[in-house]
């Protein structure tokens, strides 16, 4: 049985993660706060959590130190102006501890999850793709001698020695016989395939500012986070465009910004090449998601658009997305034209609003809310 | 589930070496154990206060989990754990190298004895680990009645106000107790009479006075249904927050209990809050002398002399309680041996005779010994601390800079250290905060009063505190205190905390 502790543990964590929840929209309104660590752990800052206690504050308190300097030298180890100072106390560890949680990508989707009420993505007809695989979590008693395990070996060696009383504990040699040799082996694990490409589109012509870049950047954590947690293997691919898309990476992807006119035809050209190229329908689940301002360089170019959709991008995907960052110079007008084509409640098509960065949670439910 | 265990072979030689130095110097200690434990163990329970076994509460884990960050990140690894108990137990770490295991048990027995000395300890329940046990059984089973989130919610509120306790009450013994009880209230009827020999848990004693106060109150309503009998206006004001609360708070049986023993607890950490310069720096002292003049081997010195300089470095955001302590435990032997005291010399105004003086009186060793019998903190530093040796450890105040936003270096006067020092140490650094009616206003509200010593509350951290109180109270709580060089009272109705005008 586990040390008690780990009871106190689980319950100290499960208070944390419901005060991320609680908090959720504002972890997510101001966007950096959650540091990804590694691939699948994130930290999360957390206001203090201590008991509250009557206590002095801090600033007029000041303290007494040890060391050299001049009156007026600033203390060494100066905490941040802004935020609270250690204490001066004599050696009491109360100082103000920031809180810094680990949280797998697990529970922190799990959070999201829950306060969002994101249902379970039902991954399209690919429950016949399995694929077995080959894992080295087995002992066995013959082998080539590259796959020996000699802890496990040296154990059999003692166990025998030890069984036939020829073990001297004054003395411990333990010289394993062909018997005890124990080697790695392997068992197939039969696992579903279920494999997912997210393709984002962004606007970045001049009428994209840093804010709805922020948006777009902050939305698309949350999204990758919750799509990862659904789906074993996920690519993420990157386009921009202004009037003309192409492909780039992550760091690109939200610095870029150009002063070009805005065809979104050409983002959903090369989307439509993307998938033709590397991902089979009938194989991926795909998500092409689209972020703008709503400007659109032509009517024309427009009615292009919608023909992509309709014969290439819809039909190939789970869901395609259109987020629309209100921004000062942007006129709205695609997201009214996808609206009048397909209506609010089209199957495949989620068309969102997003007003300023506390809209950007409202959005991912808007998004994710399906279930697709 | 034996997660510690008794050292043997060449760690128990090591022992017995290392007390036999102790017994030579003059150490006088409670019987010593040693046991080994891994990392994890040694992270465990010094998130429980060193104890193996409390009651359950996130907070144990909350400390837990950062103690294990701390380790695996490698910024912090705790070599040693000891607890005031008789016997005394002490945890080694069974991967600290042969050094580090001469250190820490030297540094050991300057605690135990230190423990089984000084006045301010002589009250502790030296079978703490027990009653901490018995704490955790009786705290487990009220959350499998009433339910883990209210238990729980209520031991949160009951910390919150953890440290408002009463210094006085570590003297404080039943037999005392009573006679000021029948003092005072001449009628009071015996509660606890029949009990003469009281050797039971103060916890125990809660209990069972809660239950006679319960009979007593269904009694009286027996009598006069109408009487809301108002408690009797206090006759001085209470520091003893939480003994107040226990016995006049609205509370169930096991709340009371609760607060009974979470105050129990507190007030067996409340010497060790009171004497830490003092604890560490006579333990660093004794590990230091044994492991100098006695237990090193030569090939080993360069490695103590790394590992004691890590423990005594400097910092400049507050005073390392283990520097300051030996290196006044050594001033005063110093000046004791060569009679740097007194009349005769602080009167004397040559500097150079001042500077050669030297009586040969001898008398250092026994000095500090009584002074680790009678003195805290406080009187240590108020007694001991002179400008020579603020100058020499460098010593200054510092201050925070409104125009900078930072905290700068501010004076290294020596009175003025002096005062900065003792204002940190009085009430063992807590703001001084006592009960002055349990009927303010005629209206069953609590008032609180802080004494404030030119430091203001953190008012943000006050107003959670007295959400915490009014939990407990149920009624409205005021705080009378002074706020930006204003008296003023809060006042805490439930819902929101504003001034009483």
């Amino acid at each position: 049985m586990d040390h008690p502790i780990k009871r106190d543990h689980a319950r100290f964590r499960k208070i944390i993660k419901g005060k991320i929840r609680d908090n959720l929209r504002r972890y997510v309104s101001q966007g950096q706060q959650i540091i990804p660590k590694g691939t699948d752990k994130f930290t999360v800052p957390m206001p203090s959590i201590d008991i509250p206690r009557f206590k002095f504050g801090d600033k007029q308190q000041g303290g007494t130190g040890q060391g050299d300097g001049q009156s007026g030298d600033p203390v060494q180890g100066q905490p941040d102006p802004n935020g609270q100072p250690g204490q001066g106390e004599a050696g009491e560890g109360e100082g103000n501890k920031e809180l810094e949680v680990e949280l797998s990508l697990e529970e922190l989707a799990r959070i999201l999850g829950e306060e969002l009420e994101l249902p379970n993505i039902e991954p399209k007809g690919k429950k016949s793709l399995k694929s077995t695989v080959d894992k080295y979590t087995n002992i066995g008693t013959s082998g080539p001698d590259s796959l020996r395990h000699l802890r496990r070996t040296y154990k059999q060696a003692l166990k025998r020695q030890i069984a036939s009383d020829s073990y001297n504990p004054e003395n411990p040699t333990v010289v394993p016989i062909r018997r005890d040799f124990r080697y790695k082996s392997w068992q197939a694990k039969v696992e579903n395939e279920n494999a997912a490409v997210v393709i984002y589109m962004m606007d970045v012509s001049g009428s994209m500012g840093d804010e709805q870049k922020e948006i777009v950047r902050t939305e698309s954590f949350w999204i990758n986070l919750w799509l990862k947690s659904q789906y074993k293997d996920i690519e993420i691919r990157y386009i921009i465009h202004d009037a003309t898309a192409k492909e780039v990476d992550e760091q690109t992807f939200f610095r870029t910004r150009e002063s070009g006119g805005t065809l979104i035809s050409s983002a959903f050209t090369l989307c439509k090449q993307i998938i033709d190229a590397d991902y089979p329908p009938t194989e991926w689940n795909i998500y092409p998601f689209h972020f703008s301002d709503g400007d659109n360089w032509s009517a024309d170019d427009t009615k292009l658009c919608l023909d992509l959709l309709d014969n290439h991008i819809l039909p190939a995907s789970n869901q395609f997305c259109y987020g629309q960052v209100e921004s000062r110079y942007g006129s709205g007008q695609f997201l009214k034209d996808l609206m009048a084509r397909y209506g609010q409640a089209h199957d495949k098509l989620t068309l969102s609003k997003i007003k300023n960065k506390e809209g950007i949670l409202d959005s991912i439910k808007e998004f994710l809310g399906k279930g697709k | 589930m034996n997660r510690t265990k008794p050292i043997s072979g060449k760690l128990l030689d090591l022992k017995n070496e290392i007390e036999g130095y102790a017994i030579e110097y003059g150490l006088d200690f409670f019987p010593q154990i040693f046991e080994v434990c891994d990392y994890d163990t040694v992270n465990i329970l010094a998130a429980q206060g060193g104890f193996p076994s409390r009651y359950p509460h996130w907070r144990f884990g909350m400390d837990y989990d950062q103690l294990s960050k701390g380790y695996a990140y490698g910024l912090q690894k705790i070599y040693e754990m000891v607890i005031n108990t008789n016997p005394c137990y002490a945890y080694l770490l069974q991967a600290n190298n042969w050094v580090d295991q001469k250190i820490v048990m030297a540094h050991v027995y300057g605690h135990n004895d230190f423990f089984k000395n000084n006045a301010w300890f002589s009250g502790t329940n030296r079978k703490m680990m027990d009653v901490m046990a018995n704490h955790g059984t009786k705290i487990r089973r009220y959350m499998e009645r009433y339910g883990q989130d209210a238990v729980e919610t209520f031991i949160d509120r009951v910390l919150s106000l953890e440290n408002l306790l009463d210094m006085n009450e570590l003297f404080e013994t039943p037999e005392l107790r009573r006679k000021r009880r029948q003092g005072s209230e001449g009628d009071s009827t015996t509660e606890e009479g029949e009990f003469t020999v009281d050797d039971r848990s103060q916890a125990l004693k809660a209990f069972m006075r809660t239950k006679s106060r319960a009979e007593k109150r269904d009694k009286s309503q027996e009598v006069t249904t109408h009487d809301d009998s108002p408690e009797k206006p206090l006759q001085r004001p209470q520091r003893d927050v939480l003994g107040f609360l226990m016995e006049h708070a609205p509370c169930e049986e096991w709340q009371s209990d609760i607060i009974a023993c979470l105050r129990e607890e507190a007030y067996y950490f409340l010497p060790q809050r009171m004497t830490k310069i003092m604890n560490e720096g006579w333990a660093s002292y004794w590990h230091s002398k044994i492991m100098t003049e006695r237990a090193l081997d030569s090939s080993e010195i360069i490695e103590f002399a790394d590992k004691h300089a890590g423990v005594m470095v400097m910092s400049k955001q507050n005073i390392n309680p283990y520097k300051v302590g030996i290196e006044l435990f050594r001033d005063i032997e110093y000046r004791w041996n060569t009679g740097k005291f007194g009349k005769e010399y602080n009167d004397c105004t040559d500097m150079r005779e001042k500077d050669a003086w030297d009586k040969r009186l001898g008398l250092g060793k026994e000095k500090i010994f009584e002074i680790r019998k009678s003195h805290n903190d406080i009187s240590f530093i108020d007694e001991f601390l002179t400008p020579e040796f603020c100058e020499r450890q460098q010593l200054f105040t510092y201050k925070h800079n409104p125009r900078t936003g930072r905290f700068e270096i501010d004076k290294r006067d020596f009175q003025a250290i002096k005062q900065k020092l003792l204002m940190q140490l009085t009430n063992f650094g807590q703001p001084v905060i006592q009960v002055e009616d349990g009927n303010f206003k005629n209206r069953r509200e609590l008032l609180l009063r802080h004494i404030h010593y030119g430091v203001d509350l953190d008012m943000q951290y006050a107003h959670e505190t007295l959400k915490n109180l009014y939990g407990i109270w149920r009624r409205p709580v005021n705080l009378a205190t002074i706020s930006e060089e204003k008296e003023v009272i809060f006042h805490f109705d439930g819902k929101e905390m504003k001034p009483l005008t």
